[in-house]
């Protein structure tokens, strides 16, 4: 019995993803769709792997990480790097494409790696606090990393891109704080979809896998899960690696839909592994429908708000505060409790049966 | 419990929905006249429009750290609207305009472009800076809608033939300066204090690195800075005043060039301090002691002080509607822009009732003929790779105004 409401649960999150998918394809298809939503279709995409990803570092394995778009930097670098030095050998945009995916997400899961082999088996809040310094630097050092090719091969310098001593046939790919220039435009919403839907079946799976058990059981008490030899460390970097590996995989996406990568502190720094947490709050830490939901309604809520022009922060932030507390206090949640349309009907039904 | 939540969460989002189709009708009246002072004026055109209207779109940044630039051309384009709609508009015809946020990020300035699009804009007046210019560049050349980036300095932002720019690009800003400090004898060893994390500063210091190794000067300390760290430049002051530097270039905006002026004060070490258009709206900074700003040089195509009739004209009534403000060099760009795309539009003859993409190739073709005097630059001209022929003016602050160099 209960498997089956499981499954049911599961399906319901992908086919909402999926009927999402379908809507926005006929508007699309028969014209009906602006042109400022099918150019969200993408981003929609990104935010909503973040958010799942995260979730699962949050959420699932109980840890707080403020670092989460370092990883997507890195992913995002790491696989448009690759698609300029090989955007005249492989010619096939969706080969290339797909070996980026993989780059982004082998360094992403690499970082989260590095990271958590230390940090992870320490208690408290210790990953919170490196996760951002991780964000800061990462962020920083893309800023001054020079990297050029000439005919000798690949030059890096850490100073400016003269010091890289190019040839007259070389070309700067990674410019300092001028970022990477002239990505291909590979990503679409189709490929976002998929991603979205690759990302959930593998946290939903993990989820309610043997090892996700293991990281859920050590989220809820660390010392029974302990004694009864589940190895704390492995399971605990498992989940964070993978969370990471999602980032980047969302990172790549980003990369490849806009034709200019900055690290910026407002695309890659502390305020954006912020937004994505809220994503995670505002859906309900642990859920992953809700933060794919709420990622959408974030993205999308200051585009819709343009009308107010010189308002449009001030309602944005809230609407956001009212969301929360529409979403999280206990006067809120009594209030929905008591009019929430279930009992109402139900109410109804009663009464009709009362007459 | 959780389901019924997640179900009115999707209502609220199907609703949201809703309301943002709904709305987009009215956007394009309050995106005109959210201005107080213009409300009246704008008001006045539309009657006056007889139907028929050439829709111009702005993006640039009027929220969040990059505002200050946004908010000026966005004001500086206003006023140029205001004024060609008042004389008779464009061959006859008036000019629709909406500016809209990109909170200087990529992505955002690709959201706003898209909303543009909503709004059938067939011309675009935009980025206002760099990155987010060469995003929308990509999209426009897409479209092939015809874009005249105001501030955009980079290099690639013009990389489209349907792209050009009011301003000079870093490597023209660069070079320019680098051969100004040279030949006129300026400087025989020269420090470069410059922010690394930032695409303008970073742009022009390399390229007048490139072009320093032509000149007589030397230069004996490059130090840079970061986004992060922006208030104190004690030690690279020190590093410039040690390596016996005469000259200070500051390839930077403003607001850190008053705190570099004011700590290097407070250390004794006075050089010549040397700067781009970046430099430009450093007289109008509150509490900086515009004293210490005396002698700073700066290589500015605008100046608000200056005389002319034009330059007078506009000062005054940026004044008026904007609060007191004095306008800087990217309003003066914006206002500029408006009317080169007004001079383009009139040689290629178009109508507003031409769809973007056959404006597009009318005007693109029209900017390599055109000559524009503007608060800028007299007689600018485009080539057409989407550079503009000016000369760079050289200013010296002197007794508190800007005075030209010879």
């Amino acid at each position: 019995m209960k498997k089956i409401k499981l499954n049911r649960d599961y399906l319901i999150t992908y086919g909402m993803v999926i009927l999402f998918y379908i809507i926005m394809t006929i508007l699309k298809g028969t014209g009906n769709l602006t042109s400022l939503f099918s150019g969200l279709l993408v981003p929609i995409c990104v935010y909503s792997i973040l958010a799942v990803s995260l979730n699962l570092t949050v959420g699932i394995l109980g840890e707080l990480s403020l670092g989460h778009a370092g990883f997507m930097c890195v992913g995002a670098f790491s696989s448009a790097f690759f698609s300029m030095c090989m955007k005249d050998v492989i010619t096939n945009s969706f080969v290339r494409f797909l070996i980026a995916l993989l780059i982004s997400a082998f360094v992403a899961a690499f970082f989260g790696i590095i990271i958590g082999i230390p940090v992870l088996r320490l208690r408290g809040d210790y990953l919170a606090i490196v996760t951002l310094a991780f964000g800061e630097i990462i962020k920083n050092i893309v800023n001054i990393l020079y990297v050029g090719r000439d005919s000798d091969g690949m030059h890096i310098s850490i100073k400016d891109s003269i010091s890289l001593g190019l040839k007259d046939d070389g070309k700067v790919i990674i410019n300092g704080a001028q970022g990477i220039t002239g990505t291909p435009h590979d990503s679409n919403f189709t490929i976002g979809i998929i991603l979205l839907l690759i990302t959930l079946f593998v946290v939903l799976n993990f989820m309610h896998s043997r090892s996700g058990r293991a990281v859920m059981a050590i989220r809820d008490n660390r010392i029974a899960a302990e004694s009864i030899g589940i190895n704390i460390s492995k399971y605990k970097l498992m989940a964070f690696s993978i969370s990471a590996a999602l980032a980047g995989i969302a990172g790549c996406l980003y990369a490849h839909n806009l034709s200019t990568l900055n690290a910026l502190p407002k695309n890659f720094g502390y305020n954006m592994s912020i937004m994505i947490l809220v994503y995670v709050v505002l859906g309900g830490i642990g859920n992953i429908r809700g933060s794919i939901i709420a990622a959408t309604i974030l993205t999308v809520l200051p585009e819709l708000l343009r009308g107010f022009s010189d308002y449009r922060m001030l309602i944005y932030s809230v609407v956001l505060i009212a969301l929360m507390l529409f979403n999280a206090s206990p006067g809120a949640i009594e209030f929905k409790e008591k009019y929430s349309i279930k009992r109402l009907l139900s109410k109804k039904t009663k009464t009709k049966e009362v007459q | 419990m959780k389901k019924i939540t997640s179900m009115l969460l999707a209502v609220v989002l199907g609703a949201t929905l809703l309301c943002g189709c709904g709305g987009a009708a009215d956007t394009s009246a309050t995106g005109t006249t959210d201005d107080t002072a213009t409300e009246s004026t704008a008001a006045d055109n539309s009657s006056a429009s007889t139907g028929a209207t050439f829709k111009i779109g702005g993006i640039g940044p009027i929220t969040g750290g990059a505002a200050v630039y946004g908010n000026a051309v966005k004001n500086g384009a206003q006023i140029a609207i205001d004024e060609i709609n008042a004389a008779g508009g464009i061959n006859g015809a008036q000019i629709e305009y909406k500016f809209e946020d990109d909170e200087h990020d990529a992505e955002k300035a690709v959201n706003a472009y898209n909303t543009l699009k909503d709004w059938n804009m067939q011309l675009l007046m935009g980025t206002v800076t760099s990155a987010p210019c060469v995003a929308v560049s990509e999209k426009t050349k897409e479209d092939n809608i015809f874009q005249l980036t105001p501030s955009g300095t980079s290099v690639p932002c013009t990389q489209y033939d349907n792209a050009f720019r009011v301003c000079f690009s870093d490597p023209l800003q660069g070079t320019a300066s680098a051969k100004y400090i040279g030949m006129n004898n300026l400087s025989s060893k020269l420090a470069v204090i410059y922010d690394s994390s930032d695409v303008y500063s970073s742009g022009i210091y390399e390229t007048f690195a490139k072009e320093a190794a032509n000149q007589p000067f030397e230069i004996v300390a490059a130090e840079a800075f970061t986004a992060d760290n922006k208030t104190d430049f004690t030690t690279q002051l020190q590093k410039a005043k040690d390596a016996g530097a005469d000259l200070v270039f500051l390839p930077i905006y403003y607001q850190e060039a008053t705190l570099i002026l004011s700590q290097a004060d407070t250390m004794g070490y006075k050089p010549t301090f040397f700067g781009c258009d970046g430099l430009d709206g450093i007289l109008g900074v509150e509490n900086f002691d515009n004293s210490l700003a005396e002698g700073v040089m700066l290589l500015t195509p605008f100046a608000a002080d200056a005389k002319d009739d034009a330059t007078v004209n506009f000062v005054t009534k940026y004044k008026e509607q904007f609060g007191g403000d004095i306008p800087n060099q990217f309003a003066a760009d914006a206002y500029d822009a408006i009317y080169i795309m007004k001079a383009a539009i009139e040689k290629a003859g178009c109508t507003p009732d031409m769809d973007a993409s056959a404006i597009c190739d009318a005007v693109k073709g029209a900017m390599t003929q055109i000559s524009v005097d503007g608060l800028t630059g007299a007689g600018m001209s485009w080539t057409a790779d989407g550079e503009v022929n000016k000369d760079p003016k050289a200013v010296v602050i002197k007794d508190g105004v800007y005075v030209a160099m010879d």
